[in-house]
Order: structure tokens, then C-alpha cells, then sequence
């Protein structure tokens, strides 16, 4: 049994520092990268546990992930890349038309 | 008061045959002019070339089986002569059996005689009187409509089909009251009539589902058996119900308002509704419901303060209206007073109320159709202060006008002499005071037709400029001589108590009153508190210059009596002004409260949507952040359940 504590721990400080850039960064492509960033804390955490269990389990899901990960990416992207041909702007706070 | 075995002994029992022979033609007398009514209707103006002639053809066949089958009853043993004829099943629900029957007895038959007969007479007037009018065809088929469902109200057998008659007489009067509705003045009286009816009909509707709940059965026949072994409260529940229909029809106080202003009609109508047919109607009702009165004498008594209460108010507003044909109106107003009297006097009276009832539909009828002929010769101007010496230019008017006015006024031998006399006499003989009151309203009706009398027919030319009296033709004065041989003639109905005893199967015999003073002294009584108002009104108005105008400087009684004695202010201070008042209530009570309710409620919803919507800001970090905390809430929940 491998202890898996600081992996997990690791996993813990990468998904913080993901959801607090999510939280307070503007620019969509840094937004985004903290959301991939997330997703990776997550493949880390469930790579840890699959060891530590000893099935596969968490690597297929972690699979999973990379895969709806890297789907995300590419429309994504495309959604960034129309949002700053139209606004000459990559900022999340200026698509802000959808409200009350 | 009597025990109720007593009183049952009193109350005729109604035991009817079944029709046969030419009794079974009775549906006829309903039906023919019924079904001119719906020809003349239906047809539209491809009848306006001889409608009036089938009206009057209608009206007139109708007469001639009234007078076929009331021969005929006078050939049958007293004991015999009720006659039902039933028709078909009107309504069949469960324990409620209505049958459209009809019943023929010697009540029944005289308002037959009277109300074809009269009504044929008015029919015959009306050819000439609405010779120039556009929609004549429509208005005889309002008149048949209006004869037919008086038939239908005098011959029912049971309160449901009398008061389908009834309804049916409101509805004619309306559309007859209001026949030249272009003008406002008959388009608001028609409304008025028919307002006012509807409040005396709720006590009709009242006391038909009274006696329901009672008897279960409206018929006559079948009240008329077991109505002596009603509770006497119920009794007089019932009575007074009837009554309030009654006030409504007949215009008695406190629904007498709309009598006055029902002469915006024309005259023949007037002729209909007070001679013939409607007002007559309240005193059939009692009369013919006299197994319930008898056995209700709170009613009864109710019934006679009305009366009185009614015949003297309609005789002092005639006195002041100088429009010829309201002045009639009080009168008709005061003489119905007189049948109700009669009627409530119970047992003694019926008979004389009845009597009273013809004598009053010849000589009414003669004095309106002369109203009416006076006016077609004056351009129908109806202000008597603009007539005046109008006996040489209307000969045949003005003496079979004369004729109606000595029997109003009781000149001895005259029909309405007797029929007057023998209502006081009884009134005496009950009651004292209501008697004195009834001879007053004898003097006062002396006062007002002879100033009705001189300011027309006598005193000096006050003609307009351009108006040329003339005579009528001739299919207008034939009827009014012969309503005016029968204003004189009337009387023989008396002749040997023949009426007292014709109707006693139907109201039953009267114990002998002995009355306070002989009767000879009562009858020269009447006379002279007659003559007194008559010499009172030749002096006041026949001595005198008849101003143009109604002279200002009037005592108060003259202005009360010139305003229907407030009539109209009275309904609208009792009636009208609480019930705007209490709609005004309501409609405000409506915005405010209800309205409150449900705008508030969504006003508030509203405004509580305003502050959520605010959380749609448009910045994707700030759902972000609410996904997180959302995120961390269910974890912790998750947590807080797995550790407890």
C-alpha cells in the first residue's frame, strides 16, 4: 500500500488554485486554463485513489475526463475565438448581455 | 276569528267536472287570439293590410265562445257549474305535477265576458284610433297578445299557469306602455311598469313555492280542499305574498307608481290595462284565492288598510293632474281601491268587488276610448286647461263621456251607483271607519270627474290656434256608445242579488251583517257626500276662469297631490337612493378589497421577482461562485450526515 496522501494533497492545492483563478481572472483563455487545471487536480486525485484501491477504476474515469477534457477544449475555444471577433475582447466580464 | 272548522265550513270547495260538449271548445277562447297574436307577429308586414282586421276578428271570436259557453253554464245546476279542461301535462318532475289546465266557473266567466268583450270593443276603437300610425298591425298584435294572457291568467286552474298569465300581461303592458318607444318619456314608463311589476311578482313566485312546500300542489281545486288544515301563520304568509303581487298589478300603495306614467301609451292601451285587463288582475287573484284569505284574517286586514290607504291617495292626485288621461289614472287608481276593499272585506264583499270590477270596465273603458276620441280631435294635446266647451264640437263624445262620468260618481241608477254603494255599505257594516273613509273617497271621486267634466267638455273655449275639434269617425264612437249603454245598464247584474248568488260557488254566501244605519240612509248618505263634491267643483272650477297655466301660489296639498303625493320620491327615498348607495358600496368594496387582494398578490409577487432577478447579473464568475458555494454546501450537508 503506497501511501497516496501527498498526491492527494497536491491534488487538493492545484484544484484550489484553478477555482480561485476561475474566480477572479477576466481573460477567457486564463479562465479556461484554470478550468483545465481543475479537471487535471480531479485526474490526479482519481489516479491517486485507483492506486491506492488498486483497481482501475479511477484511471478509466480519469480517461474519461481527459477525454471530455480535450472535447471542451476545442469548442471552447471556438466559442472564445467568435466572442473576441465580434468584441475585440477576451474578457468574461464584457459578455455580460444575457441578464435581467 | 273564527275556529278552523268553522272557517272550513265557510270556504266554498271547488269540485269541477270534467269538460264536455261545448265546454271543450274553452281552449279556444285562449287561443284565438293567441294565435292572432302569433300570426300577426310572425307574419311581418305581409300582414300590415288586414292585420287589424284580424286582430279584431280574433278578439271578436273569442268573445262569441266566451258568450256561447257562459249560456251554457247559465243552463246548469248552480252546483255544476265548474268545469276543468285539462290541456296536457305542463310540467312532470318527481312529486311535481303542474298540468296546463284550465278552469271555467262563474267567476272565470264574467271576466271572460268582460275582458273579450271590453277588449273588442277596444280592438274595433283602435282601427280608427291608430289609423295613421305606421306599425299598426304590430300594435293589434300586442293587444291580442295582451287579451290572450289575461284569458290565460283568468281561466288557469292552478297558480303556475295563472302566473304564466300574469307574466304574460307584464309583458304586453310593457310592450304596449312603451308602443312608441321613439319617444324617452314611453320607453322609460314602459320600464318603470315592468320594474314595479317584477317586485309584486316576487311575492306571486314566493307564495306559488309557499304553497308548494305547503300543499304540494298549486292547484285550486286541490288548495281549495285542504286549506283548512294549513297552519293559519302559513295562511298569512301566503295572503300577503298575494297581496304583494296584487299591489304590483293592480297599482295599489306602495307599487302604484307606475300606473301614472303607464299613459304614455296610447289610449286604447290605457283603456286595455285599466278596463279590461292588468289592474283587474291583482283583485282577481284575491278574489279567486279567497279559500286562503278567509282563513287568514291578518291578511284580509292588510288587504282592506291597502285598499283604503290606495283609493283615497288615487283620488286626491286626480284631483290635481291637469292632464286628461292621468287624472283618469288616479281615478282607476281609487276605484281599483274600491274592488280591493270589497275583496277584503272577505265573504260580504267579493260579490260587490266583482260587481264593481264590470260596472268600472264599462264606464273606465267608455271614458278612456272618450279620453281618447277628445284628443284625436285636439291634436293630441292631453291639457285639459287647453279644451274647454268641447260638448258642441264632439256631440256623441261628450254624451257617452257623460254617461261614464254619472257612473263614476254613483248618480243614482247609473251602474256605478250601485256597484260603489254596495262596497260602502258593506265597508259600513264590517268597519266604521274604513266605511267613512270609502264614502269620502265616494265625494272626492264627485270632485275630480266633475272638474275633469267641466274643464273639458263645458266652461270656455281654450283651444290652441290650430286646433279644430272635430267629431270621430264612426268605428270610434260606435264602441263608446256601446260602453256607454253599458256604464248606464250595468247595474242589472244586481237585479235581484243575481251576482251575489251567481258567484256564491266560487266566494261562498255571506252571513247576514245588519249594517249600522239602515240602508236607505247609507245610500242617500252617499248621494249627498257625492253631490257635496260635485257642487264643490262646480264652484271651484266651473264658476270660475280656468287659468292657462296651473296657477304657482297652491296650497301644499294641491303641490302633493300634483306630484303623484310624492310617489316617485318616496321609491327613490326608500328604494332607490339605498340601493345606489348600497351598489356604490359594493362597487367600491370590489376595487378596494377584492381587487386589493388579488393586485396585491401579484404585485407583491412581482416585486419579489424584481429583487431575484437581480442575481442574473450576466458575469459568468459570479455563477461560478454560486456553483461553488452550492458545490461546498452539499458537500458539507454530505459530510454533517455521514458523520452524525
Amino acid at each position: 500500500m503506497t501511501d497516496v496522501t501527498p498526491y492527494v494533497v497536491l491534488s487538493a492545492i492545484l484544484f484550489s488554485i484553478g477555482c480561485v483563478g476561475v474566480l477572479t481572472r477576466r481573460n477567457a483563455i486564463v479562465v479556461f486554463m484554470c478550468v483545465e487545471l481543475m479537471l487535471n487536480a480531479c485526474n490526479l486525485a482519481l489516479v491517486a485513489f485507483a492506486k491506492q484501491h488498486g483497481n482501475l477504476d479511477g484511471q478509466i474515469a480519469a480517461f474519461f475526463v481527459m477525454v471530455v477534457a480535450a472535447a471542451e477544449v476545442v469548442v471552447g475555444l471556438a466559442i472564445i475565438m467568435t466572442i473576441f471577433r465580434t468584441r475585440r475582447s477576451a474578457s468574461v466580464d464584457d459578455a455580460s448581455l444575457l441578464k435581467y | 276569528m273564527y275556529s278552523l272548522s268553522e272557517a272550513a265550513h265557510q270556504v266554498p270547495v271547488i269540485e269541477p267536472s270534467a269538460a264536455d260538449g261545448t265546454f271543450s271548445l274553452l281552449w279556444l277562447v285562449i287561443g284565438l287570439p293567441l294565435l292572432g297574436a302569433v300570426v300577426l307577429l310572425l307574419g311581418g308586414r305581409a300582414t300590415d293590410r288586414w292585420g287589424h282586421w284580424l286582430g279584431t276578428l280574433m278578439s271578436l271570436a273569442s268573445f262569441a265562445v266566451s258568450l256561447l259557453l257562459f249560456v251554457e253554464l247559465l243552463g246548469r245546476d248552480e252546483g255544476d257549474r265548474s268545469i276543468t279542461q285539462h290541456l296536457y301535462d305542463w310540467i312532470a318532475v318527481g312529486d311535481l305535477q303542474v298540468g296546463m289546465d284550465l278552469l271555467y266557473d262563474p267567476l272565470s266567466a264574467l271576466f271572460l265576458l268582460l275582458i273579450t268583450g271590453v277588449g273588442s270593443l277596444i280592438h274595433v276603437y283602435s282601427i280608427g284610433y291608430m289609423e295613421h300610425d305606421p306599425r299598426r298591425r304590430r300594435f293589434f298584435a300586442y293587444l291580442n297578445l295582451f287579451v290572450a294572457a289575461m284569458l290565460m291568467l283568468v281561466l288557469a286552474e292552478n297558480y303556475l299557469g295563472l302566473f304564466l298569465g300574469w307574466e304574460g300581461v307584464g309583458l304586453a303592458s310593457y310592450l304596449l306602455i312603451g308602443f312608441w318607444q321613439h319617444k324617452h318619456s314611453a320607453a322609460a314608463a314602459a320600464k318603470k311598469a315592468f320594474v314595479i311589476n317584477r317586485v309584486g311578482d316576487i311575492g306571486m313566485a314566493l307564495a306559488i313555492a309557499l304553497l308548494f312546500t305547503t300543499f304540494g300542489t298549486t292547484s285550486f281545486t286541490a288548495i281549495s280542499q285542504v286549506s283548512g288544515a294549513a297552519e293559519e301563520d302559513t295562511l298569512t304568509a301566503v295572503g300577503l305574498l298575494l297581496l304583494l303581487a296584487a299591489c304590483g298589478k293592480s297599482a295599489q300603495v306602495p307599487l302604484q307608481a307606475w300606473l301614472l306614467d303607464a299613459m304614455e301609451g296610447p289610449t286604447p292601451v290605457s283603456a286595455l290595462i285599466h278596463a279590461a285587463t292588468m289592474v283587474t288582475a291583482g283583485v282577481y287573484l284575491v278574489v279567486r284565492s279567497n279559500f286562503i284569505f278567509e282563513l287568514a284574517p291578518t291578511a284580509q286586514t292588510v288587504v282592506v288598510i291597502v285598499a283604503t290607504v290606495t283609493l283615497l291617495w288615487g283620488a286626491v292626485i286626480g284631483c290635481a293632474k291637469d292632464d286628461i288621461k292621468k287624472a283618469l289614472a288616479g281615478s282607476t287608481m281609487s276605484q281599483i281601491g274600491y274592488m280591493m276593499l270589497g275583496a277584503g272585506l272577505g265573504v260580504a264583499g267579493y260579490a260587490f268587488a266583482i260587481f264593481h270590477l264590470i260596472t268600472h270596465g264599462f264606464f273606465k273603458a267608455n271614458m278612456f276610448l272618450g279620453a281618447g276620441s277628445v284628443m284625436h280631435g285636439m291634436n293630441d294635446d292631453v291639457d285639459m286647461r287647453r279644451y274647454g266647451a268641447l260638448r258642441h264640437a264632439m256631440p256623441i263624445t261628450f254624451l257617452t263621456f257623460a254617461m261614464g262620468y254619472l257612473a263614476i260618481i254613483g248618480f243614482p241608477g247609473f251602474s256605478g251607483f250601485w256597484s260603489k254603494d254596495k262596497i260602502i255599505e258593506t265597508a259600513l257594516a264590517e268597519n266604521w271607519v274604513v266605511g267613512v273613509l270609502a264614502l269620502l273617497g265616494a265625494g272626492i271621486t264627485g270632485f275630480y270627474m266633475t272638474r275633469l267634466m267641466l274643464m273639458t267638455f263645458f266652461t270656455t273655449k281654450r283651444w290652441k290656434d290650430d286646433v279644430h275639434p272635430h267629431e270621430s269617425p264612426g268605428v270610434m264612437t260606435v264602441p263608446l256608445v256601446v260602453l256607454a249603454a253599458l256604464s248606464v245598464l250595468g247595474g242589472v247584474l244586481l237585479l235581484g242579488d243575481w251576482i251575489v248568488d251567481w258567484l256564491a260557488p266560487v266566494v261562498g254566501e255571506a252571513p247576514h251583517h245588519e249594517p249600522p244605519l239602515p240602508i236607505i240612509v247609507i245610500t242617500l248618505l252617499t248621494v249627498a257626500v257625492v253631490a257635496v263634491g260635485v257642487a264643490a267643483a262646480w264652484f271651484l272650477v266651473g264658476k270660475r276662469e280656468v287659468p292657462l297655466t296651473p296657477p304657482q301660489d297652491v296650497s301644499f296639498a294641491t303641490r302633493a297631490a300634483r306630484a303623484d303625493l310624492y310617489g316617485d320620491g318616496i321609491n327613490d327615498l326608500l328604494v332607490g337612493r339605498p340601493g345606489t348607495a348600497t351598489v356604490r358600496g359594493l362597487v367600491t368594496g370590489d376595487r378596494t378589497l377584492v381587487d386589493g387582494v388579488f393586485t396585491g398578490g401579484s404585485s407583491g409577487i412581482k416585486a419579489v421577482g424584481d429583487l431575484l432577478r437581480r442575481l442574473q447579473n450576466g458575469f459568468v464568475r459570479s455563477y461560478a461562485l454560486s456553483v461553488l458555494g452550492g458545490v461546498l454546501l452539499v458537500v458539507l450537508a454530505l459530510l454533517a450526515v455521514n458523520l452524525a
